[in-house]
């Protein structure tokens, strides 16, 4: 029986790809390991190896076709004494895949099966944070009506902020494991070594404490570094120089040193990553006095508050979301689209609950106002881009119009930026309050693996549905 | 049982032919020169013995780590730099550093007794002072910090072509931590222009080098990192200086870093708490006894026809600006109250 070589899931998040080249045609015998095809993923363009033996039947998607969803039948493999002509085995439930990516975990690589079978690729618990992502772009309403948008990535939003702040200033250069050969391991910095060469765009070993007491040295002397962690699970390791050399030097020095330094990368849940890559430090950096702490959802804020991070004479943790890179959103075209650091946004207006998110969390509150809309409550979701300094007064604006609130954060609850906003409410918006504040977190456990625990373990809409019904007693 | 093979028969020689430093000689210094480094050393000396004196008055508080005892290596190191292009960058040691650069004793006492005309308006305190004019950067408290941070600066020399070379002192006991490793291996991988300064003073707090320190020749911890060591008398200024002048000619060659041992002393405890009963009293009286750098270039001036009342002229001349010193930094007020919500940002909003 013929086999069916399928569409690889070749990252955790890939969902399509291109099929940029056949390596084999049809007729061709091929052994395990031989490679047989190239496919580019919105990060790089990978390798696809044959598992089994056999020989090529019939060639299915032709080279050089987009978006090729993850699991579809581009080829068969016929076996000794088969003809191309046999038709090809339905696809089994659960039936191991039949062609391996390199460097990918095999159970990674499991195609999805026809609908109603029951699911070979385990679903991660953060499709229901990314779910709503692209639904909802939403337009700054301070960038001037007519700007023509341009479809963005998230990813390349933050390359295009560093390369035109690299192009404006000498001083701005790129540090951090994998930048700049490799084009950066989420491929963030594509492109900006070819362009700015290694001078600006350096690799560094795998130090994370080294190359960020390195970069805040850099930028006490003067320079603009941009210092990339791996993910932000990482910068544990360098978190003394992020708190101890950066954040307080112009304090300690009466205003004398400055520490002009962005540390950036991803934060948060990634896919099926397990516990140690899993972790939202945004509260913990918040914490801190002389820190600027930001965390964009869209590509727009993603741009414009890189490039003001970039600028500002403080030194600024901005924090970035694995799933969300991929996402694309409308880019205003300006020449210079910088926004201001330290201003939420209500990404939209409604009267009956006002719900609080930054970063991924955004998403997940705009579906559950669709949802909640539906039943007839009219949700205002804030999105507050700059977790420190803190956008109290549109938080207590948007408190004083809707009277009720709850907070959705892809975090755990304690000691999280939503117990600090309900801090801030009972300080300053008690009178305002018709019900108690909710936060909707994700579960106080570490990260589990397991599919269906990682997506219990996650925030998601329901939740948020259910809170919001709560505080408006529905 | 199978032979065993001929002891280091596959081990490679040691690598002899790799390029070195040569080994420095002592600086030649003039007469006026050495007058400049006892004068510098004395006041040091006299300003740290202040200090002390002023923290059992409560009049410093928190911690105070006094340099008395190793001023050759500030003195004679820093007298090497170019003042215009070259960083300095230390840990929370740092009065001795300041005081090598010139920077006024004045706001350097302020800052100890945290008074707002310090320094660093008194936000910093002993351990956190900062003169970017001198581009002396700290004045860090974590320790092993300052190393990362150095090796930042020297990129900044390198990223700009300023010419410019740093110099990063740290301790025996920094000389453990982690993050120094990693910034030898980075340092020496883009040919940094820095010159890592282990002040070897014998003791991390309570803990003396051998007791912490697998390789206690410091001077080699960069052997596998390819960045040459020296080994240097830190009780002798023109052994300091004359070090300082081969590392800083390696280092502005672009050659990549080097690393300065120097072994010193200090008599004091590590900070003014400490008691000290880790070493005892006649160790210290014999380090004093015999090596005490002052002393020597005491020596080293009588040679050069110094006389005894020129020397005393000198010594009552530092005592007047240490004292002037000591009592501006009493009688000015303390830091504005307002100045608590100053320096957090530089920017607004």
């Amino acid at each position: 029986m013929a086999i069916e070589i399928k569409m690889p899931a070749l990252s955790p998040t890939m969902e399509e790809g291109t099929l940029a080249k056949w390596l084999v045609k049809e007729g061709d015998s091929v052994k395990s390991g031989d490679i047989m095809a190239e496919i580019e993923t919105d990060k790089a363009t990978m390798e696809f190896e044959a598992v089994d033996e056999g020989t090529i039947g019939k060639i299915m998607v032709a080279e050089g076709t987009d978006n090729v969803k993850v699991g579809t039948v581009i080829a068969t493999l016929l076996e000794e004494g088969e003809s191309a002509d046999s038709a090809p085995t339905e696809a089994r439930a659960g039936e191991a895949a039949n062609a391996a990516p390199k460097e990918t975990p095999s159970d990674d690589k499991a195609p999805p099966v026809p609908e109603g079978a029951s699911p070979a690729k385990a679903e991660s618990g953060t499709q229901q944070l990314v779910a709503s992502a692209e639904k909802f772009g939403k337009t700054d309403p301070a960038i001037p009506e007519g700007t023509e948008m341009v479809k963005t990535t998230v990813r390349e939003a933050l390359r295009d902020a560093m390369a035109e702040e690299m192009r404006e200033d000498d001083r701005v250069f790129v540090m951090g494991e994998e930048v700049a050969q490799y084009q950066g391991a989420y491929k963030v910095t594509q492109g900006l070594l070819d362009e700015f060469g290694e001078r600006r765009v350096i690799d560094t070993p795998i130090t994370e404490y080294g190359f960020a007491g390195i970069g805040a040295g850099a930028a006490m002397g003067g320079l603009r570094p941009i210092v990339e962690f791996m993910t932000f699970n990482f910068a544990l390791q360098a978190i003394d120089h992020i708190i101890n050399s950066a954040a307080k030097t112009n304090y300690m020095s009466g205003g004398q040193m400055r520490c002009p330094i962005v540390f950036r990368g991803p934060n948060g849940a990634a896919s099926r990553v397990g516990a140690q890559h899993s972790h939202n430090f945004a509260a913990w950096y918040a914490s801190v006095p002389g820190l600027i702490v930001i965390a964009p959802y869209d590509a727009a804020d993603a741009k414009g508050l890189l490039k003001a991070a970039i600028r500002t004479d403080d030194p600024v943790v901005f924090l970035e979301n694995e799933l969300m890179y991929g996402r694309s959103f409308d880019v205003p075209k300006l020449d210079d689209h910088v926004l201001p650091i330290g201003k939420a946004r209500i990404v939209r207006e409604g009267k009956d609950v006002t719900i609080v998110s930054y970063s991924i969390g955004v998403g997940i509150s705009l579906e559950a106002a669709e949802k909640l809309a539906e039943e007839g409550i009219d949700a205002e979701v804030i999105d507050l881009r700059t977790l420190r300094p803190l956008d109290t007064d549109t938080v207590l604006k948007s408190l004083a119009k809707t009277n009720r609130m709850i907070i959705v954060e892809e975090n755990w609850a304690t000691c999280s930026i939503a117990s600090e906003i309900v801090s801030v409410v009972m300080e300053h918006g008690f009178d305002d309050l018709d019900a108690p504040v909710l936060r909707v977190t994700n579960e106080d456990v570490p990260m589990p693996y397991a599919a269906n625990l990682e997506k219990l373990m996650l925030v998601d809409v329901a939740k948020v549905v259910d809170a919001a019904k709560k505080v408006t007693y529905r | 049982m199978a032979k065993a093979p001929p002891a280091r028969a596959i081990a490679e020689p040691p690598i002899t032919n790799r390029e070195r430093p040569a080994e420095p000689k002592p600086y030649e210094a003039s007469k006026d020169e050495l007058l400049a480094f006892y004068k510098q050393m004395l006041l040091i000396r006299r300003f740290e013995e202040k200090a002390g004196q002023l923290y059992g008055l409560g009049l410093i508080g928190g911690f105070c780590h006094l340099y008395i005892g190793q001023e050759a290596v500030a003195v004679g190191l820093q007298s090497a730099l170019d003042g215009e292009t070259d960083s300095v960058i230390t840990g929370y040691r740092d009065h001795g550093h300041m005081l090598a650069y010139g920077i006024d004793p004045k706001v350097i006492m302020a800052e100890l007794t945290g008074r707002g005309s310090g320094i660093s308006k008194g936000k910093g305190g002993s351990m956190h002072m900062f003169s970017t004019e001198h581009k002396f950067y700290g004045g860090h408290g974590i320790v092993g910090a300052q190393v990362s941070l150095g090796t930042g600066l020297a990129f900044k020399h390198k990223y700009s072509n300023d010419g410019g070379i740093c110099m990063a002192y740290f301790g025996d006991g920094a000389a453990n931590q982690g993050q120094v490793y990693e910034s030898f291996n980075m340092a020496e991988l883009w040919k940094l222009p820095i010159i890592f300064v282990i002040e070897n003073n014998q003791y991390a707090m309570g803990t003396s080098v051998n007791r912490a320190s697998a390789e206690d020749q410091l001077y080699r911890r960069g052997e596998s990192f390819r960045i040459p060591g020296i080994q240097v008398d830190g009780m002798d200024v023109l052994a300091c200086r004359g070090a300082a002048e081969e590392a800083i000619a390696w280092v502005r060659a672009g050659k990549g870093p080097v690393i300065l041992e120097m072994k010193t002393y200090r008599y004091r405890g590590h900070s003014m708490s400490d008691p000290a009963k880790y070493r005892t009293r006649d160790e210290v009286q014999a380090v004093r006894d015999k090596s005490d750098p002052i002393d020597h270039i005491k020596k080293l001036l009588d040679e050069q026809g110094v006389t005894e009342a020129d020397l005393k002229s000198i010594e009552q001349e530092i005592r007047k600006t240490v004292n002037e010193a000591a009592d501006f930094a009493e009688q000015t007020p303390e830091p504005d109250v307002a100045e608590l919500y100053t320096d957090v940002l530089v920017e607004s909003y």
